[in-house]
């Protein structure tokens, strides 16, 4: 494989087409970025109404969290690609990707959040509402701080995971890396070729973010909490 | 409901408290009172409901009936219990401490947040009440730093930090080692000379009988006997107190101090 690499022929092509992968690759990342950004702060809330909401809002985010975990992303990308329009929703390709993947990213951080939600003990509620904290001002200000922290290392994961699984956004056609790879290929032919170097630019791109999200996790590193070591 | 304004109004007035769990009559009509100033030290075997008769007082468990009279708000029916609460410092037997704050924070965090201080404020409180218990140089340290002793020193801190009118403490030394049981001992009865409100659920005798006014003994959810302490070390009027007491002595040694 490493010699298919090193040929001038590959190399050319990555020359020639340097700048439709790029632009696949900043897609790619960006929706990564956004994704993660929009999927967290859903997940923390879906969390919190899954825990703490009332019966029926607890039952609306198990419900939510359930439905997303138990169904392939493949397939919900689908029905929002071709499903919604028929009701007049016309989503673009992007707009799908940066959809689809939001709401399925949402649902996996929730259960990261409420597994971490959960770690917190109730000595630390009694002695919160002890002091008079109100339930919300317990769980914003006591139980959240601490899930958050806990949930970094699985955050972490998700974040690669999700630079990964972008990918899939090729099959509905948004630009990302993958479908720029296969536009190129289906014009040279290459496709071998096009797609070894598609799955580099990834290697490269999720090993430099490993090694920047483990930079994150030891910067919120609180003496006790359980990921040090 | 009464509400006796005589001169000797009690702080805190328990009348019949009753609460079940499912079938598990946990307290059968509890009633005492602590006078301010007053030290009362609850004793009693494991699982007696002793702890529940705590949780009721600031309503950490809801009573299913009785009264509770703290100064003259009954506490059972208000509907401001979050006020309530700051007014009565809480400290339990597993710390409770914020573990994603350091211990300065932790104190801080009641001031700022349910008094609404200024920041400045809140750490200058903070820092005097570190120091009242004894903790000045690990104010910055997080709670997994620190021994248990420091931790129950911090946790006590906190809750004196809200200047309550009266203190709970369950159990607070029992999850210590023995070494480090001293130190917040000390702290407790430096802070009932200074002529707090005391309420303890303790298997301390030394601490029961240098420091309280009258030990309640409970037992399946009923008050067996009350009596002030050399009373009940001396002579006890029921055997079934004689029995316990001996059994604690044999367990944590006399009530010397």
């Amino acid at each position: 494989m490493v010699e298919f690499l090193l040929e001038s022929l590959t190399l050319q092509i990555f020359i020639d087409n340097f700048g439709r992968l790029m632009s696949g690759l900043r897609f790619t990342v960006q929706l990564t970025l956004v994704v993660m950004f929009l999927g967290t702060i859903l997940g923390v809330l879906l969390a919190l109404g899954r825990s703490y909401g009332g019966r029926f809002i607890s039952f609306l985010c198990t419900a939510y969290i359930e439905i997303i975990r138990g169904t392939p992303m493949l397939a919900q990308l689908f029905i929002l690609y071709f499903a919604l329009p028929p009701y007049g929703i016309n989503l673009s390709a992007a707009a799908v990707a940066y959809l689809g993947f939001t709401l399925n990213c949402a649902a996996y951080q929730a259960e990261y959040t409420r597994g971490s939600l959960e770690s917190v003990e109730t000595d630390q509620f009694k002695s919160a509402y002890s002091l008079g904290m109100s339930r919300w001002q317990t769980i914003f200000h006591i139980v959240l701080p601490q899930a958050v922290r806990w949930s970094i290392p699985a955050w972490t994961n998700e974040f690669i995971y999700i630079l990964k699984y972008t990918s899939l956004a090729y099959i509905i056609g948004a630009p990302d890396l993958m479908t720029q790879g296969k536009f190129i290929a289906s014009r040279n032919y290459q496709f071998f070729r096009v797609y070894l170097i598609a799955a580099v630019i990834y290697l490269i791109i999720v090993t430099l973010s490993t090694w920047l999200v483990d930079r994150l996790e030891n910067r919120f590193r609180i003496p006790g909490f359980g990921y040090e070591d | 409901m009464t509400d006796n304004r005589d001169e000797h109004k009690p702080l805190l007035e328990i009348k019949d408290l009753r609460k079940s769990f499912g079938d598990n009559l946990v307290l059968d009509g509890i009633s005492f009172s602590l006078n301010p100033g007053e030290k009362k030290v609850i004793i009693g075997p494991s699982g007696t409901g002793k702890s529940t008769v705590l949780n009721c007082i600031n309503r950490l468990i809801m009573p299913d009936g009785g009264e509770i009279w703290l100064d003259d708000t009954e506490v059972v029916g208000c509907d401001n219990i979050n006020e309530i609460r700051q007014q009565i410092g809480y400290v339990f037997q597993g710390f409770g401490l914020f573990h994603h704050l350091t211990a300065i924070k932790n104190v801080m965090i009641g001031l700022t947040k349910v008094k609404g201080m200024s920041r400045e404020e809140a750490e200058a409180k903070a820092t005097a009440e570190l120091e009242r218990v004894g903790l000045t140089d690990v104010s910055d340290s997080y709670p997994a730093q620190l021994s248990g002793g420091q931790k129950q020193r911090v946790a006590i801190a906190r809750a004196l930090a809200m200047e309550p009118m009266l203190m709970l403490f369950d159990e607070p030394t029992s999850a210590l080692d023995p070494e480090l049981i001293g130190e917040v001992l000390t702290v407790m009865k430096a802070l009932a000379r200074e002529g707090m409100t005391m309420l303890v659920v303790t298997h301390e005798m030394g601490f029961a009988r240098s420091v309280s006014d009258e030990i309640i003994f409970m037992e399946k959810g009923h008050i067996v006997e009350k009596a002030h302490p050399e009373k009940m070390f001396s002579g006890p009027e029921l055997q079934r107190t004689k029995d316990f007491l001996f059994k604690l002595d044999e367990l944590y040694g006399k009530g010397g101090d």
